[in-house]
This record gives structure tokens, sequence and C-alpha cells, in this order.
């Protein structure tokens, strides 16, 4: 314990009750301290997933802020909560029906609630990915699929959008829908990526693949941490 | 007919719209202008004195505020200056505002015909 | 008098690059040719389509705001509009902002992110403009449209309320004045003056059903080759909900007419009801 009390320890609030940890932990280690144990919604520790959305306000700040807990650091005085999932409905469609070439309302037609937008901005301010959220949706309202896409690329699927959304949008939703059509309807055809499944169909991986399978888990362990990048270029 | 008076609401119809109701002389001037008279349940200038009454049950039967498409014709042409659009706007709203739609955003099939700024439009005006 | 060095900035609202791309592709080459060419802004906002009203609503008019901000960033004062719907709304809360200070106030404050509005911007609709240019019109006049028979539509976001119409609210002129330059003949008709039907297109289709047949029954009645007008929404209805109906008239934004008129071929692409065989006469 002796090292513990060198480090300066700081209050934290955790829905409702306090407790020191030491300073310089994210959110998620520091709800680990306390004791809290993370069985879903904490995801992959790395800001890639978007699994550990968190809710907080700083002692002196009026505003109510949004962020991933594995990537911000607590403060003293925080107050916390964890959101375990953000339930927004995502809608079904046949990616070959809903070609934004042919059909100019394409986002509007699935998610219509995007013509709710009062332009408030909250989206952009919730998001911990910086992402100018109104301005997609604003591109999405006016049938611009490749802007949807473009400015919504860094989304994580966190979800905090349309927590804080008044005109209940689905943000996340939305944006991903935009990036699949930009993939389907607007980019190019990959060269590469049409060799290459060439070549799994041929089964260039199989007899790899089948002893993999056969491996035990240390095995599997010491393969993965020799694994070698290809070099880039 | 026994009407269930909510006091309440004139003061807040008023409040909302900015107008006074109680200025209206039911000369009908709004209702001879209205292009949607035809389709409405019962003419504005009823639904003022409706709204006078304070028979907020009566007026949310009836179809008048969801039929006005807010074309401001009444409110030009009324004598008494009243912004008659306001009034219509305030009467939507108090429903609105319990987060109740009036249009079902999930049974629309029509969207991808429609110019965007039907939509919009619509959903100002209809939904909470 | 509305003036700009170099042209116009232009505010295209939800609708102008899609559905309504007809109405922007014709004044926007009708503007090249003027010499005003319509610059569209670096950024804006849906506008919302239709003015909300109640007192304590500050929240629906933000849109608006945001957009004159842009103006303002832009080094500009002076908005063009194309959608009738668009002007109607950007100048309504733009008055709203500059008649009341306390909720302009109340407005930057929540704004906070972004510069104040100081309210210094002017919103125009192009018709606007056009009233202006009226000998640079006639001048780029070369084919005539002798014998067209042109029914106006002004709608109702371009006239009411009375404090944001760019014309008489009861008897406007400025379409017909534009028309006569071009050498239409234009016939003015009582409907031109009442709603369409407006939103409840979305919803309630049978309402705008019956607006638009009393509106193109009247026309016809009155000879109407084609409807001039320049609402996107009002455009949509007459001439997608004349399915149902006997008629089948044109119904054309005034600005392809102007092209038209101007020896040039623009929009006539996405219309229900095709305007070239009323056209035929003027088109190449």
């Amino acid at each position: 314990m002796a090292d513990q009390e060198e480090q300066n320890m700081i209050d934290i609030y955790v829905m409702g009750r306090r407790y020191r940890v030491p300073e310089g932990l994210t959110i998620m280690t520091a709800l680990e301290y306390a004791g809290y144990k993370y069985v879903r919604g904490c995801g992959c520790r790395g800001g890639f997933c978007g699994a550990c959305s968190t809710v907080y306000r700083k002692e002196d700040d009026y505003k109510l802020k949004m962020d991933l807990a594995c990537q911000t650091a607590v403060e003293d005085g925080m107050f916390l909560v964890q959101l375990p999932f953000v339930p927004a409905l995502r809608e079904a469609y046949e990616i070959e029906d809903v070609d934004p070439g042919e059909k100019d309302n394409v986002l509007l037609d699935l998610y219509p609630e995007i013509a709710r937008c009062v332009s408030c901005n909250t989206c952009s301010k919730a998001c911990p990915q910086d992402i100018e959220v109104m301005d997609y949706v604003q591109a999405a309202l006016r049938g611009d699929v490749e802007r949807t896409a473009k400015l919504s690329f860094d989304c994580l699927h966190c979800g905090l959008c349309s927590i804080r959304c008044p005109a209940d949008i689905k943000h996340y939703h939305l944006a991903q829908l935009a990036r699949r059509l930009k993939g389907r309807y607007l980019d190019l055809d990959s060269s590469e990526l049409e060799k290459r499944i060439k070549e799994l169909e041929e089964g260039i991986y199989t007899e790899e693949y089948e002893e993999m399978l056969k491996m035990t888990i240390d095995e599997l362990k010491k393969c993965y941490e020799e694994r070698k990048f290809e070099e880039e270029g | 007919m026994k009407v269930k008076r909510d006091l309440e609401f004139l003061e807040k119809v008023e409040e909302l719209s900015g107008e006074s109701v109680n200025a209206c002389i039911r000369c009908g001037t709004c209702s001879a202008g209205c292009p949607f008279v035809e389709e409405m349940d019962v003419l504005p200038e009823r639904i003022f004195k409706r709204i006078v009454l304070g028979d907020r049950e009566g007026i949310m039967k009836n179809n008048t505020m969801w039929i006005c498409a807010a074309c401001f014709t009444c409110s030009v042409r009324c004598p008494r200056d009243i912004d008659i659009a306001k009034i219509m706007e305030a009467v939507r709203l108090t429903l609105l505002r319990e987060d109740i739609d009036m249009v079902d955003l999930d049974g629309l099939d029509n969207i991808e015909e429609l110019p965007q700024l039907a939509v919009v439009g619509c959903f100002r005006k209809e939904t909470g | 008098m509305i003036q700009m060095e170099d042209g116009y900035l232009y505010y295209p609202g939800c609708t102008l690059k899609t559905k309504a791309s007809d109405y922007e592709e014709s004044s926007k080459k009708v503007m090249e040719a003027l010499g005003k060419p319509l610059v569209e802004m670096d950024n804006w906002y849906c506008c919302g389509a239709v003015q909300s009203l109640a007192t304590d609503d500050i929240m629906h008019q933000i849109a608006a705001v945001r957009t004159m901000l842009c103006a303002q960033e832009q080094g500009e004062r002076e908005l063009v509009t194309l959608c009738d719907m668009c002007y109607n709304v950007l100048k309504q809360a733009n008055k709203r902002m500059k008649e009341k200070p306390d909720e302009l106030e109340t407005m930057n404050e929540f704004l906070d992110e972004d510069p104040d509005y100081e309210g210094q911007v002017e919103v125009h609709h192009i018709f606007e403009l056009f009233r202006d240019m009226k000998d640079e019109i006639k001048k780029l006049v070369k084919k005539p449209l002798d014998g067209l028979n042109v029914v106006t539509y002004y709608g109702c976001m371009l006239l009411r309320p009375n404090h944001v119409s760019i014309d008489n609210t009861e008897d406007p002129m400025i379409m017909e004045d534009i028309l006569e330059l071009l050498g239409a003949n234009t016939i003015v008709n009582p409907k031109r003056t009442e709603c369409c039907g407006s939103y409840h297109t979305v919803n309630r289709g049978d309402i705008v059903e019956n607006r638009v047949e009393e509106i193109v029954a009247r026309a016809a009645e009155d000879g109407a080759d084609v409807i001039a007008l320049s609402c996107p929404l009002c455009q949509f209805n007459l001439d997608y909900h004349q399915r149902v109906s006997d008629h089948k008239i044109p119904v054309l934004y005034l600005t392809e007419l102007m092209a038209l008129s101007f020896g040039m071929e623009a929009g006539l692409k996405k219309h229900k009801i095709n305007p070239r065989g009323a056209l035929k006469d003027f088109l190449e």
C-alpha cells in the first residue's frame, strides 16, 4: 500500500458514491480500482470500439460531458455514470435496393427523423471523436451520401450523439448506412480486393487455417505473438 | 352537451401565440378565406369560441388545427389583426409538447418521391 | 435596391440539390447570363421549411440563425434564396432576431462555440433581384415567348405574412411583370395566391389533391399552356397531384421560362408532366 499513498489520490463519484483513486487513471481503470467489474460495455480498451460511453460532470462545470471511459483521465471531483448500451433503432434494408444514384432520398427514406434536425449541434458537442455530426446529418437531409460518409468516417458507434439529440435522430446508424452506400455505389471497385477474394476462393489459406484449428491455446498465443506484418508500400 | 372547462387552456394558448383570442368578433373572415375550410370539421372562429370556453378536450377531438397548414391567409385578412396562424400553432403545440406525434414516421411509404422540404415542414408541424 | 459586387451569396436549402435541381440549374444560368452569378454559401443549414410561430420557441429559429451567421462569417450582408419556404423562414426568423434583442442574446449564448450573430444580414428572394434588373432581363430576351399562355402561381410563402411579403399580398404582380418582359401572355387568376396544400402532401394527400384540382381547373379554364411559380413544394404538389386530374398542365419554375427566352435550355428534366410539348415552339 505504501506505493499507492505516494501517488496523488483524488476523489471521484460513481453513481453518487465517493471513491478515492490514484490520479492519472482512465475512467475505466479508475472504476475497476474502485472495485467495479466490467462484464459488458468494456470493449477494446483502446478507443476503437465505442463500447464504453460514459457521462460525467466536472465539479464546477454546469455542463454534462460525454466521452469514452477508456480514453479519458479521471479528474478530482468527477461525477460519473456508465452507459452500458444505446438502444437506438437501426433500420433494415437490402443494399441492392437503395442505389443513391437512382434515389434522391435514400437516407431520409430509411431515417425520416433527420428531417427533424434543428441544427442545435448538441450531437457534435457530445461526440468523443470530434466529428461534425450535425453537418453530416444536414448533408444526409439534402441527399449528399458522399459527404455524410466522409464526415462520419471516424465514428465508433458509441451512440452518445443519439442519446443527446432532441430530435431523436439515430446519427450513427444513419452514418453507417451512408458509408455502406458509399462503399457499394460511389467508390471505385478495388482490383486488389477482387484478386484477394479470388485467391481465397481458390483456397490460398485453407491449409494454414486447418492447421490453426488443431492448435492448443498456448500454440495460438505463441503464433499471435510471433506474427509478422507485411511491409507497407 | 356538458363542457369540461379547462381555464388554463386559454391562458396557455394566449401565452404561446402572443395573440388575444378574446379580440375575435366572430366575423368569419378567417373561415371565408381559408382554402382548407371544407376539410375542417369545425370552423376556425368556432375554435376560438371553444378556446375561450376552455373546451380543450373538445378541441383536441377536432381536426381544425391539424388541417391548418399555416398559409397565413386568415392572418393577413383578420379585421381585428389577430395572427390566427399563431393561435392554431399554439393549439397544436399544447398537444405536441406532450411528446405526441400526429404523423407516423415509420408508416410513411412515399418519402422517396417527396421533396425534402415537405417532410421537414410536416414534421415541424406534426411531431412532438 | 440589393447590391453585391460580383454576384449574390446564395442559400440553396434542403431540396434544391436533388428534387428541385431544375430550379437551381435554371436560376444559376439565368443569373450568370445577367452578369450576377449566384455564389453558394460555404456552409448552410436546413431552415426548417415552416416557421415556428410560438412566442417561446427559440429552438426552431437556431438553424436559420446559423445560416445567417454563416453569411456574416463570409463577410456578406445580402443573402438570396430561390425556395419560397426558405425565403419565408429565414426572413421571419431573421426579423424576429432583429426585433427581439433579448432572444438574439439568448441565441448567441446558446451558440457559444460560434461568433455572435449581429443581426445585420438581409434575406432576399431571387424575384426581388429580377425586379431590380428589368432592363437587363429585357436585353437578354432572344426568343420571346410569343403566344405562350402562362398562369402565375404565387402560393403563400412569398406573400404572407404581411411583414415578409415581396409584393402586394392580395394582388402581386412581380411574376407578371417579368413574364411580360419575356414576351409571354400572362393570365392573372384568383387562385394564384391560394395555398396548394403544402406539407399535407406527406400524410394527407387527398387534401392536396383537392387543392390542386381547384387551382389547375381554374388555370385550364383560363387557357393556361403552363403554370409558372418558384416554390419547390408548390411545384411538386401541382405537378405530381395532377396525376388524378383530367388536366395535365406543365408546372414550370419561372427561371426555366426565363432561360428559354434567353435562348438557353435549363432544367426541364424532373417534371412529372413533360413540359416539352407546351414549349415546343421555343425549344431548339
